[in-house]
């Protein structure tokens, strides 16, 4: 969860889009074929990471259905009760957790995050499904990986490298967060 | 959020929906897991200091720490050093140089959290001070009405019986007046406070009356270990006037609910086949009572130390 809840647009001096609509599009897409090829037979569930991995797992869930024809459930788990950060960062507003019926015991649960940065968000997630239940495996899909990992994570399935500077800001906007689909590489200062 | 909840005053509405909200996510989280636990305050230690007896208020709490990982002394007034003549002061300053994070202390004085809180580092969380407040008990009594009807805003809450001598009362209509709830308090005019005219609330000597327009009837504990004078004739006259039998609930409109803070005096202020209705919340309100209280710890003790 690299990105913020700020405004889309801030009067910053043209933030640069690195991914378009269009792009988001096309990128989800293909990552819903690279799931539906690896998890070929696999009971899955898509599990989201608040705020904006949870409607992007509900995206990719859709397109899996879309091109598989059968049905994937769908999650999320909020991380903020898990996260290590607490005590710098402060305590903050929790969002939804909603976990399938059926549960994700023995299942293969795909985490589904925006960004992948530090990977304590991911780690944060794993715990949290460590106390839900008992999945069969766990893999992981991010919109943009942009590198300078802390912990040793790695994503199966990423849908743009990105190359990036610990003073830059990867800022993924969504539809239904945000009001359109962009991804922004944005210079620290310029905010 | 301020540093301490030490009565219901501390939470503007931001805050108090805050609360509300997060214990509904901490529930949503726990629902149907195995394992009813989260680590977030791991490493942090909470005190229960209590000076009066409790039975659901301090195991709530308790439970409430323990989910969240926290470690929990339990500290009663009985067996300890209070009873050698140590004062709250001495008491509260050995805890914390024993490394407690936040107190919650209930006392049978009025203001002591309040004291508590100027002495201490930590954080203070009032769990019920002499008549003065206990803002997690109307904390969870706000998060059960909203659980149940799906709002606060415009409802309309009876709060029914010793208003005098009742904390809850005194943090309720506060926090239910902040949450945009309308109040009103029934009670003999014995059992009223003086000044009851500033609280925000409407007051009512009638039951019968004022029943059938209530969406909420919360009824108090008529508390008899504070009863130091005639406050009313007997207590049979009191139950039959201000009591809340299976023919007065039947006045009550088709969703409304029926609380009580419990400890219950069944037959006195509430009939048994009142309390054990599908009107009455007051198992529910104890469940609520954790969520509630963890969504507190959470929010004062999750950040940054001050």
């Amino acid at each position: 969860m690299a990105s913020t809840t700020e405004p889309a647009h801030d009067g910053a001096p043209s933030p640069s889009a690195v991914l378009s609509a269009a792009d988001v599009a096309r990128v989800v897409d293909r990552m819903a074929h690279q799931i539906i090829e690896k998890c070929a037979g696999a009971d899955v569930v898509l599990v989201g990471i608040p705020t904006r991995g949870a409607p992007l797992a509900r995206r990719l869930a859709g397109r899996v259905e879309a091109f598989s024809g059968s049905p994937v459930d769908v999650g999320t788990v909020d991380i903020t009760l898990y996260r290590d950060d607490l005590r710098m960062r402060g305590v903050r507003a929790l969002e939804d957790t909603v976990l399938p019926e059926a549960g994700i015991d023995g299942r293969l649960v795909v985490l589904v995050d925006d960004v992948l940065y530090s990977g304590r968000s991911v780690r944060a997630a794993l715990d949290a499904l460590r106390d839900v239940g008992r999945p069969r495996a766990v893999q992981l899909a991010v919109l943009v990986d942009r590198g300078h990992r802390e912990l040793p994570i790695r994503a199966d399935y990423v849908g743009k490298n990105l190359p990036t500077s610990r003073s830059q800001q990867v800022k993924v906007h969504l539809a239904e967060t945000d009001g359109a689909d962009e991804v922004l590489v944005i210079e620290e200062g310029s905010r | 959020m301020k540093r301490h909840l030490l009565e219901a005053a501390d939470l503007d509405r931001a805050d108090a929906t805050l609360v509300l909200d997060t214990a509904a996510q901490i529930d949503q989280a726990l629902a149907g897991r195995e394992v009813k636990k989260l680590p977030t305050l791991r490493g942090r230690t909470v005190v229960n200091l209590f000076y009066e007896d409790s039975t659901r208020t301090r195991i709530s709490f308790e439970l409430a720490a323990k989910r969240l990982s926290a470690d929990v002394l339990n500290f009663s007034a009985k067996g300890s050093s209070v009873s050698k003549g140590e004062s709250l002061k001495d008491t509260a300053l050995t805890l914390e140089a024993m490394g407690s994070d936040a107190i919650v202390v209930r006392h049978p004085a009025s203001g002591a959290p309040h004291r508590l809180a100027n002495w201490v580092r930590g954080s203070v969380v009032n769990a019920g001070d002499g008549t003065h407040e206990h803002p997690t008990q109307a904390l969870l009594d706000a998060y059960t009405i909203r659980q149940r009807l799906g709002r606060l805003e415009g409802v309309r809450v009876a709060v029914v019986g010793d208003v005098l001598h009742s904390r809850v009362a005194r943090s309720n209509v506060r926090l239910l007046h902040t949450l945009g709830a309308e109040v009103t308090l029934v009670a003999p005019p014995t059992l009223l406070p003086v000044g009851v005219g500033s609280w925000p609330a409407e007051v009512s000597y009638d039951l019968d009356a004022v029943l059938p327009k209530s969406d909420v009837v919360m009824m108090l504990r008529v508390q008899a270990e504070r009863m130091n004078a005639s406050f009313f004739p007997s207590a049979r006259e009191y139950s039959r006037r201000y009591g809340l039998d299976a023919r007065r609930m039947a006045a009550l409109g088709d969703d409304a609910i029926v609380m009580h803070p419990g400890p219950m005096n069944r037959g006195m202020e509430i009939a048994a086949e009142v309390a054990d209705s599908a009107r009455s919340t007051i198992v529910e309100q104890v469940g609520n009572g954790v969520s509630v209280r963890m969504a507190v710890l959470y929010l004062l003790l999750g950040g940054a130390p001050s």
